[in-house]
């Protein structure tokens, strides 16, 4: 019986930026869905939760901190492992993300290596050997 | 570059820092030694390299010795060293160790200082099982200029992303502009010091853990195993070797065997060591 597929959701508003760690992530051996923004993330953990969500702070509609508060407060103890991504290294928001309930940081822009050693890092090891 | 200055070359680095330049590696030394070549002024490989044949000053030495090996580091890198000496190497010493209250760790190639100082925040958060206790971290490295960047502590946002958890970023490092340094107290526990593994390292005394990893690959056999050999003089009984995932004691010394249990940590291979090791640990 096969293992039941690990899931990775990317959301960012810049397709570039999607597009960049769908490769990566896919390339360590977990599927992945992309939002581009937060109410389009929140609609599709609704429907499917995923193991774990690579989240852009900075967004138009609904940004990476309001998103992040949403899924704290609903997605009933399933907790996604949440990296958040941004351009800044603001040890204020870096805290605030944190108390939010994200559970890495990582800093745009990111490598293979990087985004690897984060998945490492909250739980998720690579499958598929570089 | 000749063929001649190529051979020359491998012979220079072999003799001063044991280090193996295989042919598959001759790419690396135009992008390594070019920078020396601007900084002491010559005007290509060759040379350069003729100018290492002739005597020559230990700086030019240093500076080519110091381009041609390679530096790569980060933050608990390959984790599982470093799980290993949490929850197996640290608890064993803390136990053996419990009368005279004393806990050695040598760091073998130091780099930049990552390995050192992710043990020395493993450390601290297991301070309250260390009160009383005098625990030294001796750092060692060939390379000056690493070592200098190693005791500063300072790093940029692409060293501290790979391997540090976020929350221990908070709690050990301040932000300095675009860096990020690592606390006084942090730095405070670890000492810093030039060493060529070739040259004897006797005179640092014994350890009770020892990490050398990823290092011994770029030594040949011979060379790997007079290392090795003097390791298990330095480790006190039983102490602990960390080496890298590539790298083992079998086949090249039989002072050292590795653990049952636990792949990537080796320990004496005699059950009870001669009175000479056990007199050198006191």
């Amino acid at each position: 019986m096969s293992q039941p597929e690990t899931t990775c959701l990317v959301v960012d508003d810049s397709a570039v930026i999607r597009k960049v760690a769908r490769r990566i992530i896919e390339e360590i051996g977990y599927a992945v869905s992309e939002a581009e923004d937060g109410d389009a993330a929140l609609e599709l953990c609704a429907k499917a939760m995923p193991d774990f969500i690579l989240l852009d702070w900075n967004m138009p509609n609904k940004d990476g901190y309001a998103f992040l508060q949403e899924l704290r407060r609903t997605e009933a103890g399933r907790h996604p492992k949440v990296v958040f991504c941004t351009t800044e290294n603001d040890v204020g928001a870096i805290a605030r993300a944190l108390r939010a309930g994200a559970d890495e940081y990582i800093m745009k822009p990111f490598d293979r290596d990087i985004l690897t050693a984060k998945l490492e890092q909250v739980g998720l090891p690579q499958r598929v050997s570089a | 570059m000749t063929e001649l200055d190529f051979e020359f070359l491998r012979g220079y680095l072999k003799q001063r820092s044991g280090l193996a330049l295989t042919v598959e590696k001759r790419y690396l030394v135009e992008s390594r030694l070019g920078p020396v070549c601007r900084r002491f002024a010559a005007q290509s490989l060759h040379h350069l390299i003729a100018t290492l044949r002739a005597p020559h000053g230990r700086d030019l030495e240093r500076a080519v010795v110091e381009a041609m090996t390679t530096n790569e580091t980060f933050f608990f890198r390959d984790r599982i060293p470093f799980d290993l000496f949490r929850d197996v190497v640290l608890p064993e010493v803390l136990a053996r160790n419990a009368a005279r209250r004393r806990l050695r760790i040598w760091c073998a190639a130091a780099s930049t200082g990552q390995e050192p100082y992710s043990l020395a925040m493993l450390l601290q958060e297991a301070a309250p099982r260390l009160a009383g206790w005098q625990v030294d971290i001796v750092a060692t490295d060939i390379s000056t200029e690493v070592l200098e960047k190693a005791k500063l502590g300072l790093y940029s946002q692409f060293e501290v992303q790979r391997g540090l958890p976020v929350q221990w970023l908070l709690k050990y490092f301040t932000q300095q502009g675009d860096q990020w340094q690592i606390a006084a107290s942090l730095r405070a526990m670890v000492e810093f010091r030039q060493l060529n593994l070739l040259q004897g390292f006797e005179s640092l005394g014994a350890f009770d853990v020892i990490f050398c990893r990823n290092v011994l690959i770029y030594f040949d056999a011979p060379t790997k195993s007079e290392i090795l050999a003097r390791f298990g003089t330095s480790l006190a009984p039983g102490g602990a070797l960390l080496l890298g995932a590539a790298e083992t004691v079998i086949g090249l010394t039989d002072r050292l065997m590795p653990n049952p249990t636990h792949r990537g940590l080796y320990g004496h291979a005699l059950a009870r060591p001669p009175a000479a090791l056990r007199a050198a640990a006191g």
